[in-house]
């Protein structure tokens, strides 16, 4: 039974989707069984997190059929520790949940659909196949229209079709690659691609594809060009599904791309440049959209656009060093935009609503909540002890090791638009007067709701700032991580060895 | 649609289509067919008898609500899946009953996971049909 290990976060998420299937119409025991559900995964996921990291790759031939011809599982320490931020995300937006959404909108099956939605990123950490890819990205976003459109107001709908029309163009597009990829072929496995990519004569067509690749991938990450879907849509569901749209849809898009072009359309220099380039304009354009929105949710929504491109910036210079520094971004990034979208939940509980220019008077009113609100908020600038920074060193190491000094200052003109707009933000938000807002009188304000649920609403932002204080000073931790995982990345050779030479279990 | 012929022919219609998808289930295998065609031959039996007879009818016939057909047919379909784990083979892989039995042929846990298929797609249809000619 251990050697079907890597299957159980999968397998787990499943059961819980399942199970609260059976439990459609009591909201108070799906609430309870989500928690213990994500609880357990987190265990789970922990343990196969530290069985990977003793035992190195594990793979997995679904149904016992060989690897270029079965679908093949398979958990590097890169698709764990996926995994692992995934489950830690899933646990805090769980309770969250059943603190802040609304049971009208509980009514309609969103705990099932949310754990079909962290199946979906489950799976597509976890497999090695590209066409079972696409299968999980369509379950990610089935689930998460669904998600985004629960509740029917017409703000809603207006982002869902926005956010419905890019990423069902995203996924035609992912297909089409994925059709003239298996053409040129004849392989869906992905280690058995990267052996087979290489050796294919025809490289303007296998350009091509990468290229498609990246446009289908770049649509979900939400990079340069293809980003107007995200500041359209996220600001507009319950604060507890943008936190996990935020922490994690647009990364499962980075992961995909780092995985297949470090896989697959390996040491290819045109699409490198092209990587970059589209960083530059990504860090360039999401900070400045940040600096002119007043929502403070769309303001999140364009730092997630500007600190894509820290990762994609990574992936471009292609360096063992860049690598690991867009690694270590991504899990720094997953804990503090999730955590950051909550944060904006509870600004929204306590005062009703999130524009900037309204709000104010936090830090008088609620010193310590604002000193736990300073923890996400300035680990995202990246004051030093704090996570953002450490990142950041390896990146503008790596930049100036390959000479791109575009990218350099990208990087820090990035950084620095990102300290203005949560200085503002803290300044209006925190420091200024409070605001007269007009009082809502069927709003369930923070100070009105029962004590369980402002605990389910204080606890999670408590347990990410606490895992994102534990990235900042444990740094070291995690860079040995990161590096481990680039060094993985860049040697594509044991990745293929791992999926090929893959004994069947008798 | 209250039609004299109709509203006799549905009576007769309902098992003979419920029987002819379930031959096309365990058919599935090899052949063409299988808990998803089946599954629609099945939603297009209680489609059609609620057609002739109206919407109440055949909730009246159904007894349960057709929705909870889908968490059955997932945890069939999962727990199909499942097995293999618990004899130390790969995740989904078949496993077969030695000896075949009489008239359905021989069985294994492909056999469930497809019978979970066909209740989910049952489960499914019947939702979207009922939820939309509710509210039209």
């Amino acid at each position: 039974m251990t050697q079907q290990l890597i299957l159980y976060p999968l397998l787990l998420q499943l059961l819980l989707a399942i199970l609260l299937m059976f439990f459609w119409k009591r909201i108070g025991a799906q609430r309870i069984i989500s928690m213990l559900g994500s609880i357990v995964h987190l265990g789970v996921s922990i343990g196969v997190f530290a069985y990977i990291w003793n035992n190195g790759t594990q793979t997995i031939q679904a149904g016992g059929w060989e690897a270029p011809f079965g679908i093949t599982f398979i958990a590097d320490t890169f698709a764990i520790t996926m995994v692992l931020l995934t489950s830690i995300a899933g646990l805090a937006v769980s309770i969250f949940s059943s603190g802040s959404v609304i049971s009208d909108r509980l009514r309609f099956g969103y705990f099932p659909i949310f754990h079909f939605l962290l199946l979906g990123l489950t799976g597509a950490f976890l497999t090695g196949d590209i066409f079972n890819l696409y299968v999980w990205f369509e379950i990610i976003i089935i689930s998460s229209f669904v998600l985004i459109t629960i509740g029917g107001e017409k703000a809603q709908l207006e982002g869902a079709v926005k956010y419905f029309t890019l990423n069902f163009l995203a996924s035609i597009i992912f297909l089409t690659a994925i059709a003239v990829l298996y053409g040129l072929t004849g392989s869906l496995n992905m280690a058995d691609l990267a052996n087979k990519v290489a050796a294919v004569e025809n490289r303007a067509l296998v350009e091509i594809t990468a290229i498609l690749f990246l446009i289908g991938f770049g649509i979900k990450s939400a990079v340069f060009p293809l980003y107007f879907w995200l500041p359209a849509s996220y600001h507009t569901p319950p604060s507890a599904v943008s936190a996990i749209f935020g922490g994690l849809l647009t990364k499962v898009g980075v992961y995909a791309l780092i995985r297949v072009f470090t896989l697959i359309f390996v040491g290819d220099v045109f699409l490198d440049q092209i990587l970059l380039v589209l960083a530059i304009f990504t860090l360039f354009s999401g900070a400045v959209g940040a600096l002119v929105q007043n929502n403070i949710r769309k303001v999140f929504s364009y730092l997630i656009i500007c600190h894509i491109g820290y990762m994609i910036i990574g992936l471009g210079m292609f360096t063992e060093v860049a690598i690991a520094g867009a690694i270590f971004y991504l899990v720094h990034d997953i804990l503090v935009k999730t955590n950051l979208f909550m944060i904006s939940g509870l600004i929204y509980r306590i005062k009703g609503s999130n524009s900037m220019r309204a709000l104010g008077g936090f830090y008088a009113n609620y010193p310590k909540l604002s000193l736990l609100m300073f923890i996400p908020l300035f680990s995202l600038v990246g004051i030093p002890p704090l996570s953002g920074f450490w990142p950041k060193i390896s990146l503008i190491t790596a930049s100036f090791d390959t000479g791109s000094y575009w990218s350099l200052a990208a990087i820090i003109f990035a950084s620095f638009i990102t300290l203005v707009v949560i200085a503002k933000l803290w300044a209006e938000v925190f420091w200024k007067d409070a605001q007269e807002i007009p009082v809502r009188p069927k709003f369930r304000y923070y100070h009105k709701i029962k004590n369980i649920k402002r605990i389910q609403i204080i606890v999670p932002i408590v347990f990410l700032s606490l895992v994102t204080l534990y990235v900042g000073f444990g740094a070291e931790h995690i860079q040995t991580l990161a590096t481990r995982i680039s060094s993985e990345l860049m040697d594509n050779q044991q990745y293929i060895d791992a999926v090929l030479n893959t004994q069947i279990s008798e | 649609m209250s039609t004299l012929i109709l509203r006799t022919a549905s009576n007769y219609l309902l098992p003979v289509l419920l029987v002819f998808s379930i031959f096309i289930l365990l058919r599935g295998h090899y052949l063409p067919g299988g808990g998803f065609v089946g599954g629609l031959i099945a939603a297009i039996a209680f489609v059609l008898h609620a057609f002739a007879n109206g919407l109440d009818d055949t909730k009246n016939l159904l007894r349960f609500h057709p929705g909870f057909l889908m968490p059955v047919g997932l945890a069939l379909a999962f727990f199909s899946g499942m097995s293999p784990i618990f004899v130390d083979q790969a995740f989904m892989t078949g496993l077969w009953f030695p000896e075949p039995f009489p008239v359905i042929g021989n069985v294994g846990s492909a056999l469930f996971f497809d019978i979970g298929v066909y209740l989910v797609v049952i489960g499914v249809t019947l939702t979207i049909i009922f939820t939309i000619s509710e509210s039209a």
